[in-house]
């Protein structure tokens, strides 16, 4: 009992130390600058504490609990109590991923679901609240532009309605008003990433949501003001989970790795998994990542080969204003499922550039979905596919009907397309038309008369002449909608932090 | 004696490094192998351009990552994520012609 008390005065003590807003370190930095210019790059303008001083304000260490690898994804419920038996100082979540695709930011609609998402968010509102415990949600609604960051936001208003919680929150936006991006690029301030095609002032214009992905310096800005929530558009995803300790004074360079590997949950664990909670404890002079879930833990392999993931190189990870160096980084396992990670550092690029993002639409799609199970008919596929859209593009051009038609051949080259190594083709295909319209009546048209056209092609050497299709559904056609594609994947020079504006409300009555 | 790269690796993957990029992993089972192959050079850019039907200046870079035994390999996609045409929006899927790479264990 005597114990249990002394451990809540210890937690007080803690909390005191992180409710402390500002730190004296950061209103020395804040005086200096007279508050008139906000943060630019943390990593240069925010003094680091001695490591030592860290240990002896955090003496467990900063303990910041990431419950998923993608708002969303779920997990499980005893995992996520179990980090918050914990008493970790911060919980955060990324949201967010260009890899579904550029529908998402161009329709500036989220590829998770909400269901899950209210799910996941009322686990950590709840108890984030009840506990003192911020709560930083990065890439809103999984790209992060305006329409997203409402979506989320809202699921945010009715959690708390519905659970009666009271707290601040803080938005962060990342869309990029067009004036600016096209500014930079008339001032030659973009920089295309390796393979993607230079903009121009058309492509700008048709996208309709231009993000970049901030770094942890609007998050300080959010966690200074006193946010108890913090909900961010596009940001780089370590960053939810780096802010509020290097605003604190811890190194950058472990924050910021802590975060990539965070950012990710438990796929950096083994068995891996993408809908399960796992603690990140920052020190002075390292990090400690612990699996949550007593099925999973990190060896040193699994955290070091997590590096490797989705990222071209991995000793060097891009970000913005600087870079994650892992050169020097040791991995060491520690027993009990926990590694210990060391050596880590950022290097601050200048100038500070952040990574822009935006898709527009180029037309709308349909599709349909088609057996061929004769073996004439296989053997010839290549060239009465070519056949039939000579046919096919010919007669749109006549009707005044503009597209593009694709083939998915799936049991030959359906995945890798032009670079599949294998020649041989299996005893079935599935043939996909995919149709690329101006319109979506275009598109309906194109995939119409293409299915049409193929089902009684009279190709060289057919025998079975009452159809060349095998429909698995009626109707064949599916009508997809609008189809969008990447138009900006650059880096952008910025000159300040005010293009990620802050905006704080109060959710529920004050407390 | 040709042996597969099945019997020295344990993680044979490919994925989208952003849109524009395909990255391949090969994880070695142990360091001996990693070794062999860094050594001999055995992925090299000829192969992965002969592999992937990409020109050398569409590989980015091949990097030897020694802290898991691995070897990173990063190619220009054949169109970007989702634009049309494309087969594969994650780029998990591509990594089957790595799974054909023989090698001479002798010296």
């Amino acid at each position: 009992m005597k114990e249990k008390k002394h451990q809540k005065e210890k937690d007080k003590k803690k909390k005191k130390i992180i409710s402390r807003k500002p730190t004296p370190r950061v209103r020395e930095t804040e005086e200096m600058e007279g508050r008139k210019q906000r943060l630019l790059n943390a990593a240069l303008d925010l003094e680091r504490r001695d490591p030592k001083e860290l240990d002896r304000l955090f003496p467990d260490g900063f303990k910041v609990l990431s419950p998923t690898a993608i708002l969303g994804y779920g997990f499980p419920p005893e995992s996520f109590l179990r980090g918050i038996e914990r008493n970790p100082q911060l919980i955060a979540v990324d949201g967010g991923s260009t890899d579904p695709g550029p529908f998402y930011l161009g329709s500036g609609k989220s590829f998770t679901n909400r269901a899950f998402v209210k799910r996941d968010l009322r686990f950590m509102l709840v108890e984030g609240i009840k506990r003192n415990i911020p709560v930083v949600i990065g890439t809103a609604g999984g790209s992060g532009a305006l329409p997203h960051l409402e979506w989320c936001k809202e699921i945010i208003l009715e959690i708390a309605r519905e659970e009666g919680l009271s707290f601040q929150l803080g938005i962060i936006p990342a869309d990029i008003p067009k004036p600016v991006v096209l500014k930079a690029l008339e001032e030659d301030a973009l920089k295309p990433l390796p393979f993607v095609p230079p903009v121009n002032r058309r492509a700008i214009e048709e996208s309709p949501y231009i993000v970049a992905q901030f770094g942890v310096e609007p998050i300080i800005e959010a966690h200074r003001r006193g946010c108890e929530v913090i909900l961010c558009g596009r940001c780089f995803d370590p960053a939810v989970f780096a802010a509020l300790p290097i605003m604190l004074g811890f190194d950058p360079g472990l924050a910021l790795h802590m975060g990539k590997i965070l950012e990710c949950a438990a796929i950096a664990a083994t068995p891996g998994s993408g809908a399960d909670c796992v603690l990140g404890i920052l020190k002075g002079d390292c990090f400690i990542l612990e699996s949550l879930n007593p099925a999973r833990v990190f060896t040193s392999a699994s955290t070091a080969a997590h590096t490797l993931y989705e990222k071209s190189d991995p000793y060097h990870l891009y970000g913005p204003g600087g870079m994650i160096n892992l050169e020097q980084t040791t991995f060491t396992e520690l027993g009990n499922g926990r590694v210990e990670v060391r050596g880590s550092r950022f290097e601050p690029i200048q100038p500070y550039t952040v990574k822009l993002e935006g898709a527009r639409p180029i037309g709308f799609r349909t599709v349909c979905l088609a057996g061929v199970r004769d073996p004439i008919m296989i053997e010839g596929i290549d060239r009465i596919l070519e056949e039939v859209k000579t046919q096919v593009t010919s007669l749109m051009e006549k009707e005044g009907i503009k597209g593009t038609l694709y083939f998915h051949l799936y049991g030959k080259n359906g995945v890798m397309g032009s670079r599949e190594p294998n020649q041989s083709s299996s005893h079935e295909l599935g043939v996909l038309i995919d149709a690329i319209g101006e319109t979506q009546k275009d598109a309906d048209t194109l995939c119409s008369v293409t299915r049409s056209t193929l089902l009684h092609y009279g190709y060289k050497g057919r025998i079975a002449t009452a159809g060349n299709l095998a429909f698995p559904f009626s109707p064949s056609d599916t009508p997809m909608g609008e189809v969008y594609e990447f138009s900006l994947y650059h880096l952008m020079t910025i000159n300040s932090q005010r293009l990620f504006p802050l905006k704080v409300e109060q959710v529920g009555g004050k407390k | 004696m040709k042996r597969s790269i099945l019997e020295v690796a344990r993680v044979i993957r490919s994925k989208n490094s952003g849109p524009y990029e395909l990255t391949l992993d090969i994880l070695f089972k142990d360091r001996k192998w990693y070794e062999l192959f860094k050594n001999r050079k055995i992925v090299n850019e000829e192969l992965i351009a002969q592999l992937y039907k990409v020109k050398q200046e569409e590989i980015l870079g091949i990097i030897w990552f020694e802290p898991v035994s691995a070897v990173k390999i990063t190619i220009r996609r054949p169109c970007p994520s989702g634009s049309p045409g494309d087969t594969d929006i994650y780029g998990a899927q591509q990594h089957a012609p790595l799974l054909g790479i023989e090698f001479d264990a002798e010296e």
